[in-house]
């Protein structure tokens, strides 16, 4: 049996990764022409953080029974998703020059695990992630295995009614080694997610459903390695973590602008995006 | 039906370790044998039917075998989206049942009839769909479908179902079952209306018919096999089931039918009429009116054949 291994980057070298995968989205978008920009950049801190500072996996082996469990729930993040795995060792970048062509794996939403190695569930229909994780986390427990699963939501997602189901039963089971990470920017596709459905306050609502619930900066790589390295969770509690972030992170003029849910980059757009990721067109 | 569902899933989770239960909080009792063997192998999910089947696809995709039960609309109807997205496009192999199927729980009203699960079900890539027609038959495929690699969904009775076969010998999953022979009507039916279609068989053979009886508990993957041989050697087809006319078995052999050779016998959909039933009553009385009754199959084969009679 391989050894799983945590990838202990630096925060240096962290952050200047998390800058090459927001470089890579963009061209991506840009490229292919395809939408949730401001989703994807959201949201890369987080997966750099899980992927390079958290997870015992092992890109050569990506069954291994032990394996601590990832799930992109808001799918529309993929491109995200792909970038990171690519430079997790998944697979070469290469293999992402085809995105979006005819017959491609690489599209608007992660395809399933058997296709994909490194994906622990085709998502791109909300809600769907954390019943999967529960059921993974529970096989776990099931087995004696020590492995931690974690979904990776959008504050959009929790309009979801299975998303609520799955948070009360998990809290039943008290499955400490089930977390939930809330990418919460605040938007969702055409409005503010507060305004849309009542979410708040959304720490409350995951602790009265008897979660173990943490706040977070979900741009500082660094806090978020510590906060997703509590599984298992002290208290025997399923662990939420609401990560604060900002749509369309890391170029300016997408920051908090809800019109990068769905728009794509025009040709300068795109170079002085990649001047202020400080990579090089 | 339950009763030996719940007997069987139990025997089967003592032969194989990755058989898991999960209940959508119905079942008291009836799987309290389960419980008190394999206490970390059962879970009551709650009335949340979306978020049991997504618990089920992740612990398929973890080398589980989860069966998942509650009452049909409730697995089916209620949780589609997940059916579809968790379990087929996963291919994830997990057992669905549906308890209390087409108009077995007539008195509860249409929020409990499952009038279209088989049509819904079987338009799905990769899921495999059963109606067993008694206890030999479900027991059987219950077996078998663990040793699939996908999913599979059961539409099963509720309880008292007579049974069907005294011995049920060389059962898979694709294949018919035939009960009796002949040479003017094949009745093949589907699920627990089987016993109608062998009361209707005795009435048409006393009025003179050579009538064969087929039991057909799985509807996809079809036996064309039989189909094949049965539209070749009868004058007449008629499916039963207790399920809309519209999308289910019957559809399912018109479906071939559209893509068979030209040269066979007629084929007559029974099935349940397009309508919600805004009346409270009995299996009986609900079959019965939505066109079901063992009378309504005899004098709707006879009038296909241009014969007149009475029953």
């Amino acid at each position: 049996m391989t050894t799983l291994a945590i990838e202990h980057l630096a925060l240096p070298q962290l952050t200047a990764l998390a800058r090459r995968i927001r470089a890579h989205t963009v061209v991506n978008s840009h490229q292919t022409q395809t939408p949730h920009l401001g989703s994807c950049l959201s949201c890369i801190d987080i997966l750099v953080a899980a992927y390079f500072g958290v997870l015992r996996i092992d890109p050569k082996h990506p069954w291994h029974p032990e394996r601590d469990r990832f799930i992109l729930s808001k799918g529309h993040g993929a491109p995200a998703l792909f970038h990171t795995l690519a430079q997790r060792g998944f697979y070469p970048q290469s293999r992402l020059a085809d995105y979006g062509q005819d017959g491609s794996l690489f599209g608007e939403h992660p395809p399933t695990p058997d296709a994909l190695p490194g994906v622990e569930a085709a998502t791109g229909s909300l809600g769907h992630g954390l019943p999967i994780a529960l059921g993974m986390a529970l096989a776990g427990r099931i087995a004696g295995s020590s492995y931690r699963t974690y979904a990776l939501l959008s504050d959009g997602e929790c309009n979801e009614g299975s998303v609520w189901e799955a948070a009360m039963l998990a809290a039943a089971q008290r499955l400490d080694r089930l977390a939930v990470v809330i990418d919460f920017n605040k938007w969702q596709a055409t409005g503010r997610s507060e305004e849309v459905m009542a979410l708040a306050p959304l720490t409350d609502k995951w602790r009265a459903f008897g979660w173990s619930v943490h706040e977070v900066d979900g741009h500082d790589i660094g806090a978020l390695v510590q906060m997703l390295s509590r599984l298992p969770d002290a208290t025997g509690k399923p662990l939420a973590i609401v990560a604060h972030t900002i749509k369309g992170r890391g170029v300016s003029f997408m920051q908090d602008d809800n019109n990068w849910h769905y728009r794509i980059p025009n040709a300068d757009e795109l170079a002085r995006a990649l001047r202020e990721l400080e990579v090089a067109p | 039906m339950r009763n030996a569902f719940a007997d069987q899933v139990t025997q089967l989770a003592g032969e194989d370790e990755r058989v898991v239960l999960l209940s959508g909080d119905i079942g008291n009792k009836l799987f309290d044998r389960f419980k008190e063997r394999f206490p970390k192998r059962f879970y009551n999910c709650g009335v949340a039917e979306q978020n049991m089947i997504g618990v089920a696809a992740g612990m398929a995709l973890s080398g589980l075998r989860p069966v998942v039960y509650t009452i049909t609309p409730f697995t089916t109807t209620r949780c589609y989206e997940q059916i579809r997205v968790d379990l087929c496009y996963h291919r994830a192999p997990v057992i669905v049942v549906g308890t209390g199927s087409g108009l077995s729980y007539a008195e509860l009203g249409p929020t409990h009839h499952s009038l279209e699960d088989l049509a819904i079900m079987r338009v799905l890539p990769g899921m495999t769909v059963l109606a067993p027609c008694d206890e030999s038959e479900l027991r059987a495929g219950l077996a078998l479908a663990l040793k699939l690699d996908g999913p599979a969904y059961f539409r099963i009775g509720k309880k008292g179902e007579p049974r069907v076969h005294t011995e049920l010998t060389d059962f898979a999953i694709g294949r018919a079952v035939t009960l009796s022979q002949g040479t003017d009507i094949c009745l093949v039916a589907t699920g627990t209306i089987v016993p109608t279609a062998n009361d209707a068989a005795a009435i048409l053979r006393k009025r003179g018919f050579s009538v064969g009886v087929i039991s057909m508990p799985t509807i996809k993957p079809l036996d064309t096999q039989c189909l094949a041989r049965i539209f070749g050697a009868y004058r007449m087809v008629a499916t039963i089931e207790e399920h809309s006319r519209i999308g289910g078995f019957g559809s399912a052999v018109a479906e071939w039918c559209a893509d068979a050779p030209a040269a066979r016998a007629q084929h007559v959909i029974f099935g349940a009429d397009d309508r919600f039933l805004h009346e409270i009553g009995s299996q009986e009385y609900a079959r019965r009116v939505s066109g079901l009754a063992v009378e309504s199959i005899v004098l709707g084969c006879a009038a296909r054949l241009g014969a007149l009679i009475e029953v």
